[in-house]
């Protein structure tokens, strides 16, 4: 089903695309030129990231994953998904794939959960830019009740999670 | 930058796995080349969506739904606003500090920033491909609850 929807977005895009043309060519022109910017943006950030989890997933072991980040892994494994976050600088599409190995490999739900959070909302350089734009009040109290936020996030995705599996 | 170090650190991974196992680095080039193909439409459909947003979307109109007369429901449409719209932070940021400037409500503001970060709506068929529908409505509906809960709480304190 998804492999039909894609194409007819697609082709509804495509449409929308056209009849603004006929009527407004400035705002196609605008339209084309926007997405063409973000295009570029995504396909220069996206294939390096794939490459790096085809390697992750080639010689990584499902063990390492596993201690490191696994259930048992219990606070070590999040201050490790919490570091991974923060360090990282891409936009957060970027970090789908690499969560998701992450969670093939054993890592735990939560962990991972809270890595995808953490790479969304602080990332170090991000918070430096809002200090700098909004204010050092503004973003510090933003970060200290952001980072309660993403541990009660993680936790109830990963309480539904083991209901669910429960109920199944 | 970011794009240039992260290239860098792919293909010296790449050159470093060559040399030391070639079946390994076959495999793991075959897993980009899965992925990035069944990614590639999704991305393309995800980007000409927003190319038509912010071409159709005014900014007075944004300030006009957040002001500080506005109220609960101007933070609200803030943090539906932060969830749809996909800006870079460097671009929000600045646009942020002159919505507050020309008096937006600090609320709606904290809510747009948070809900811009932590929310993606665009981007969320993408997620569903990596993490299945109900891990993406879910993180992105605790998200969007706790970013309101976060403009409210910084409302108060910055009063």
């Amino acid at each position: 089903m998804k492999i039909k929807v894609v194409p007819a977005i697609l082709a509804a895009l495509a449409a929308a695309t056209v009849i603004t043309w006929a009527s407004r060519p400035d705002k196609a022109l605008a339209v084309v030129s926007v997405s063409k910017d973000y295009l570029f943006e995504m396909l220069s950030i996206l294939p390096p990231v794939l490459i790096l989890c085809g390697l992750f997933d080639a010689w990584v072991s499902k063990r390492t994953v596993e201690r490191l980040m696994g259930e048992a892994s219990g606070i070590k494994g999040t201050c490790i998904a919490f570091v991974l976050g923060t360090v990282a600088m891409g936009p957060l599409y970027a970090a789908f794939p690499i969560g998701k190995s992450l969670l093939d490999k054993g890592a735990s739900l939560y962990n991972v959960a809270v890595f995808l959070c953490v790479w969304a909302a602080i990332k170090i350089p991000m918070v430096l830019f809002e200090i700098k734009f909004l204010g050092t009040e503004f973003a510090l109290l933003r970060l200290v009740l952001t980072v309660p936020a993403i541990l009660i996030i993680a936790a109830l995705l990963n309480t539904v999670r083991l209901n669910t599996s429960r109920i199944q | 930058m970011f794009t240039a170090v992260i290239w860098g650190v792919a293909g010296m991974g790449l050159v470093l796995s060559w040399t030391k196992n070639r079946e390994k680095t076959r495999k793991a080039l075959q897993f980009f080349q899965r992925a990035f193909l069944s990614l590639a439409p999704s991305i393309v459909a995800i980007i000409w969506t927003i190319g038509f947003i912010l071409t159709f979307l005014p900014s007075e109109f944004v300030l006009g739904t957040i002001g500080r007369n506005a109220g609960i429901m101007g933070v609200v449409i803030a943090a539906v606003f932060g969830s749809i719209v996909l800006i870079p932070a460097f671009i929000a940021f600045p646009l942020a500090a002159s919505f507050l400037r020309q008096g937006a409500d600090v609320r709606g503001i904290a809510a747009f920033v948070t809900t811009l970060v932590m929310v993606g709506v665009l981007t969320a068929p993408l997620e569903v491909k990596f993490f299945g529908r109900r891990f993406t409505l879910l993180r992105n509906s605790f998200s969007f609850v706790l970013a309101l809960a976060i403009a409210f709480v910084m409302g108060e304190v910055l009063r």
